[in-house]
Order: C-alpha cells, then structure tokens, then sequence
C-alpha cells in the first residue's frame, strides 16, 4: 500500500517501490540505483534487469535537468479533465529522464527543448503527492 | 528472397463512425470479403487469428465468438494484441504457423467497434494505454506522446507545423477516392493550419479519427497458394521489434527505434532496400508518424522527411507512393483492424487491382504499422 498517494490520480496501489512516495513526503523525487551493477532506473524499479539483482538503493534527484520534450495538451484523459490544459514534459538529470508537468503558472511558450528546469515535489490538497517542473 | 507464405484473399469493411451491428457482423463483413476474394471455404481453413484491443470489447475472449460467427470451429483460433499494430502481430502469427507446417491456410481477422464501449470509457481507457504508475497519474494521453515526438523532431531537425500539415493534405486528397474510409472531404493547406489545438504543436487535422472497422488477411502456404490461388502475393521480409513503453526509456523522440529495428530486420530478409519499394502503407495515426515513418524505413535520411512531403515524394506518383489509400489520417483507426487494412490496399497494389490509386507497375510494397507510441512495430515487405 501507499502507492495510491501518487499523483491527482493514481492507478496503482500496491508497489514494491512505493518508498517513492515516502521520499516524496519528505520532499525528494528519487530514483533507484542497483548496488550490484550500478545501473540507475527512472521509473524506480525494484528489480535490475542488467544484473537480475534487486539490492536497490534510492538516490535523490538534484540539481538541474534540461528538457528533452514538452506538449502542452488542451484534452485530458477521464478523471483529469478539469486539470487541462496542462503541459507534459520529459527533462533528463544526468543518467535518467523524467516524464511529469510543468508548474501551471510558467506560459508553454517560454519552453524550448534544452531549456534548464528543476523538479520539485507538490503537496496536494486531498492528501496526494506528486512533482512538477520549474525553470532553474 | 523467401516466398514461402503468401495472401490470397484480403477484405475491408468500411470504416465508419458509430457501426449500427455487432462485433461479430462487423467481423463477417471483412470475412466474407476475403473468403470470396480468396474463392475458398471454410473446410480449407486450418486456424483463425483474431486481432482486436479487448479493452475496446465488452464481449470477453472474443476469438471463440468471433470463429464460431465466422463457421472457423472446430479448427484453433487464438487472440493477438497489440494495440493498434494487433493485425500485422497476428500476420507475424500466421507466418510462424503456416512456415513451420502446423497449419496451410490461416485466417488473420482484425477488427474493433470502438464505438462499443461510451465516449467517457474510451478517454478513461486512452489514459491507461501508458506506464501506468508513472506516465498515467500525471494524465498522459496519445497525442501527447506523439506530439512530444514531432516536438522533439522539430527541435533536431527544424521540422515545421506546415510539413505535419502537408501530409494530411495528401492523405485527405486520396480519401476523398477511398469509398471505405470514414473521413472523405479535402483538406486544404490552410484548413489544417488553422484547426483548433489538440496537444501542440498537434492540432486537430494532425490526428486520425477513431472508426469502427474490421479487416481480412487470408493467408496460405506457397505449396497450398499456387494451388488454389491465382494471383498471391508473397510475404518476402518480416520485422517487429518492441521499446520501452515508459518513454522516459527511449532513446530519441525524433523517431521510433522499434520502426527502425522492424524495417531493417525486413529489408535484411526480403533481400530488398528501401529504394525497392514501390508503394508503402505506414502508420499514420498521426502527421508526426508518417514524418517519422519517412525516415525510420529510410524513404529519406533522418531529418530530411519534410524534404519528401514538400517535393510531393511521397504522393501516387512520387518517388516513393505513401498511404494513398487515404492512411490512417482519412480511412480511419480501428485499431485492432488497422494493420490488416494496410496489408489490403498494398496487396491490392501488387495486384494491380487498386483502381484510381493504383501506383503503376507496383511489384514491391510496404506495409509499417505501429502499436502504441512505438511500443510495438512491425514492418511486412510484400511482393507477387
């Protein structure tokens, strides 16, 4: 349990990685990395497939990333709808890329690919948690 | 070059918004079209594979109802999905099954009634067709996803909004003549420029339209073909390849990896290249897709797509002919009986039976189809 907690809606409740949403609780986005072969995953995996391993450790996301990719969506799925418009955006931190939105006060037209962004964690009024991008 | 299976009888239903029957009258309906384009009977059938997104189906296992609407029991039947490229993963199926010996003929019956389920089920549903631990809480979507691909191809490459729109301006042109597609009018440059948002810099002209559809591909050994068939064509190269479904573990997005692995893999067994091809379906669900498809089947070097479209390369009678059934883009997207219907027209093609689209002379054609935002790819190279 405890996965449930992630995001304005979440889809799964039961995960061996749901720790992610402890960090998220205390305020770091955080990612696993294998302590056998190193290898880092976003999403957080519990297992490695590099090694077949699953000695994970979690490690904090910081600094800065630079954005890969961004939309910004006019329509949204069933159970988001009074969210749209939003922009989704894939940044990249170093070995990892994240998917997840843009702070909805930063204008899409002042994004572009390779533009510097941080991510930081939102505490949701229900109780959620999830995380979002700012420019750095 | 292998010439071990081929088709010998393709059938389409229309693709239409809102089919007033059942799945399994939709279903009979490419059926029937294929058994009499194949003039064979059901006793000749030794399997069926059906090719549907059950999430779209409110009839569970549907491959046992839909053989036994078909008259295909007692033979074997099995089920193949994935997503948007179900049929051409049901073809890879049939191939295995006919080349191995186990079966000679083999039906591959794709289709979705998309319109089965409410308006409100699907979006639900379409926010479900990603990682959904990670990518569905934060309401992803699909044409979010391609729309990050033609961003990130727009970023390497200085691709424009007018070079999307130039292509569903020749999809529409070739709609317009396609009796069985859902979307029938023309396109003009401008209409598609000025159409609303849908997820930037996709608007609405850039996406296909949801339909509801169902396709036949008959398939036969060589030995059987040449006995019963006169006009096969031959599969002479399959491919397919999978990435990973979270986009965050992709390499790029200015193309699909998948499409590239697939195309090699096909090119490499049909003994062909891509400057063989006479005439290509590939997977239009979007603009950006074909854009990408241009370059993954290597019809143009990465980044020089926009080149083929802006040259008219890619129209009837261009270099390299593509989607001039309309594509995805006008006939339609239903989504497990998508595949099937690109491997008709271009079986049509080689054929010579295209009618007004036919692309003349054609003897090698493409069929590239992808499921999910290039999750699953599979590219089939056929010839007579």
């Amino acid at each position: 349990m405890g996965f449930e907690r992630f995001g304005s809606k979440s889809f799964t409740s039961q995960a061996k990685v749901a720790e992610f949403v402890d960090y998220l609780d205390k305020g770091e986005v955080a990612y696993t990395k294998c302590r056998t072969c190193s290898q880092a995953y976003f999403p957080p995996r519990a297992d490695c497939a590099n090694c077949l391993g699953n000695d994970m450790e979690w490690v904090a996301i910081k600094g800065n990333g630079t954005i890969v990719t961004f939309t910004h969506t006019m329509y949204a799925p069933t159970g988001f709808e009074a969210e749209a418009p939003y922009t989704i955006v894939v940044a990249e931190f170093g070995d990892i890329k994240v998917l997840g939105r843009m702070n909805k006060s930063v204008p899409v037209e002042s994004l572009s690919v390779g533009m510097a962004v941080k991510v930081e964690v939102v505490k949701l009024p229900d109780g959620q948690v999830t995380y979002e991008f700012l420019p750095a | 070059m292998p010439k071990d299976v081929a088709v010998i009888g393709v059938g389409q239903s229309a693709f239409v918004r809102g089919y007033q029957g059942s799945i399994r009258e939709l279903a009979f309906e490419a059926f029937r079209e294929a058994m009499q384009d194949a003039a064979i009977s059901v006793k000749d059938v030794g399997a069926s594979v059906v090719c549907s997104a059950p999430e779209y189906d409110k009839q569970r296992t549907p491959s046992g109802l839909i053989a036994e609407y078909l008259g295909l029991n007692p033979q074997p039947t099995f089920i193949v999905e994935n997503v948007c490229s179900s049929s051409t993963s049901g073809i890879r199926v049939a191939y295995g099954l006919i080349k191995s010996g186990l079966h000679d003929v083999v039906v591959v019956l794709g289709f979705q009634k998309m319109s089965e389920i409410s308006s409100a089920d699907s979006q639900e549903r379409m926010g479900r067709g990603a990682d959904i631990m990670f990518e569905s809480p934060f309401g992803t979507l699909m044409p979010a996803y391609y729309a990050m691909h033609a961003r990130g191809h727009f970023a390497k490459y200085g691709t424009t909004e007018e070079d999307l729109a130039l292509i569903r301006v020749k999809a529409a042109s070739y709609g317009v003549l396609n009796e069985k597609a859902v979307y029938r009018k023309a396109v003009t440059l401008e209409q598609a420029m000025e159409a609303g948002p849908v997820c930037s810099p996709l608007k609405v002209f850039d996406c296909c339209a949801n339909a509801d559809g169902a396709s036949c591909v008959i398939m036969a050994s060589a030995d059987k073909a040449k006995e019963i068939c006169k006009e096969p064509v031959y599969i002479l190269g399959l491919g397919a390849a999978t990435a990973p479904m979270n986009v965050t573990g992709r390499t790029t997005f200015a193309g699909l990896d998948c499409a590239k692995l697939a195309a090699d893999e096909a090119y490499e067994m049909a003994g062909v290249g891509p400057q063989d091809i006479d005439v290509a379906e590939v997977h239009d669900c979007f603009t950006i897709a074909e854009m990408m498809a241009y370059e993954m089947l290597g019809f143009a070097e990465p980044g020089k797509g926009p080149e083929l479209i802006r040259n008219r390369e890619t129209y009837k009678d261009g270099k390299i002919p593509v989607n001039v059934d309309g594509g995805l883009l006008s006939k339609g997207h239903p989504i497990g009986a998508t595949g099937g219907s690109q491997v008709r027209t271009i079986v049509l093609q080689l054929r010579n039976k295209a009618g007004a689209i036919q692309v003349p002379g054609a003897e090698i054609g493409l069929v590239h189809n992808i499921g999910g935002v290039g999750i699953y790819g599979n590219v089939i190279i056929f010839g007579r």
